[in-house]
């Protein structure tokens, strides 16, 4: 049986956090018929999870009237996320590194540097009126980007 | 994200079930972790053998447990940690911070 077509899925929700299930539970459904092994899903729905909170908290203030825009593009292989809220910007070069020494007690500030971990790219976009687009990018079959790929497994 | 609390040869430990994800679960492990200390709890341990998944807002109620808990002379400790939730806290280091242990038995000896 020849792989599934590369397929593209938009979705616009409100900036309510159990938006997040849902966008979530849209995506195991898409990789579903791809045979993505377990642990590379896991790894980017935690980074997914991240985007969709930054854009619902960060971006739009929870402000249920602002729309979070999110569009899969998933193929046999890889898939690329794209999370677009209305809100203001912010700079990526001013997050602080949540491993220096006077952050590890933070209580934020890990959410950017788990989507990096979790997936091979990120990308950010500003729009000249606003808003901010973040693209996650996953290869399927390629080296493993979880949290186990970089401290050596965790069992 | 379901919480239960019980006693153990002094220390209070809450089993957590579910996900510590922003919304819900990360709310609940904070009003779980205030409602012992309010209660007199000194030295809490987490049992998160059945936490499923947990996020970057997760790990910040953790560290604002550990946090609470330690500011006030007593100790927090997890135990049980699933495979992928420890990795969640190795890779931001968070394991050379917070008292992570094996089991039950380990926990509960290290506060007694």
């Amino acid at each position: 049986m020849s792989a599934p077509s590369r397929q593209t899925i938009r979705l616009s929700v409100s900036s309510r956090y159990e938006n997040i299930e849902l966008v979530l539970a849209v995506v195991d459904e898409a990789l579903e018929p791809l045979d993505v092994d377990e642990e590379s899903a896991y790894w980017m729905g935690i980074a997914l999870r991240e985007a969709l909170t930054n854009a619902i908290k960060h971006g739009n203030a929870q402000d249920p009237e602002k729309k979070v825009e999110v569009a899969l593009e998933v193929g046999a292989d890889g898939i690329e996320i794209t999370v677009e809220d209305e809100g203001g910007g912010f700079d990526p070069a001013a997050v602080e590194d949540p491993l220096a020494p006077d952050n590890l007690l933070k209580t934020r500030g890990r959410g950017i540097f788990y989507m990096r971990k979790f997936m091979d790219k990120i990308e950010y976009d500003f729009g000249a009126e606003g808003g901010t687009k973040v693209r996650l990018h996953k290869k399927f079959g390629g080296p493993r980007t979880g949290a186990e790929g970089d401290q050596g497994g965790a069992e | 994200m379901k919480i239960d609390k019980r006693q153990r040869d002094g220390a209070t430990i809450l089993d957590l079930q579910g996900k510590i994800t922003i919304g819900e679960g990360d709310v609940a492990l904070r009003e779980a972790v205030h409602e012992a200390v309010g209660a007199g709890a000194v030295n809490i341990l987490l049992n998160m053998g059945r936490v499923r998944t947990i996020d970057s807002s997760g790990v910040g109620e953790l560290i604002a447990a550990y946090t609470t808990v330690t500011n006030r002379g007593g100790k927090l400790g997890l135990f049980s940690l699933p495979r992928r939730v420890l990795g969640v806290l190795q890779i931001t280091q968070l394991v050379t911070v917070l008292d992570i242990m094996e089991d039950e038995d380990e926990a509960v000896a290290s506060v007694s």
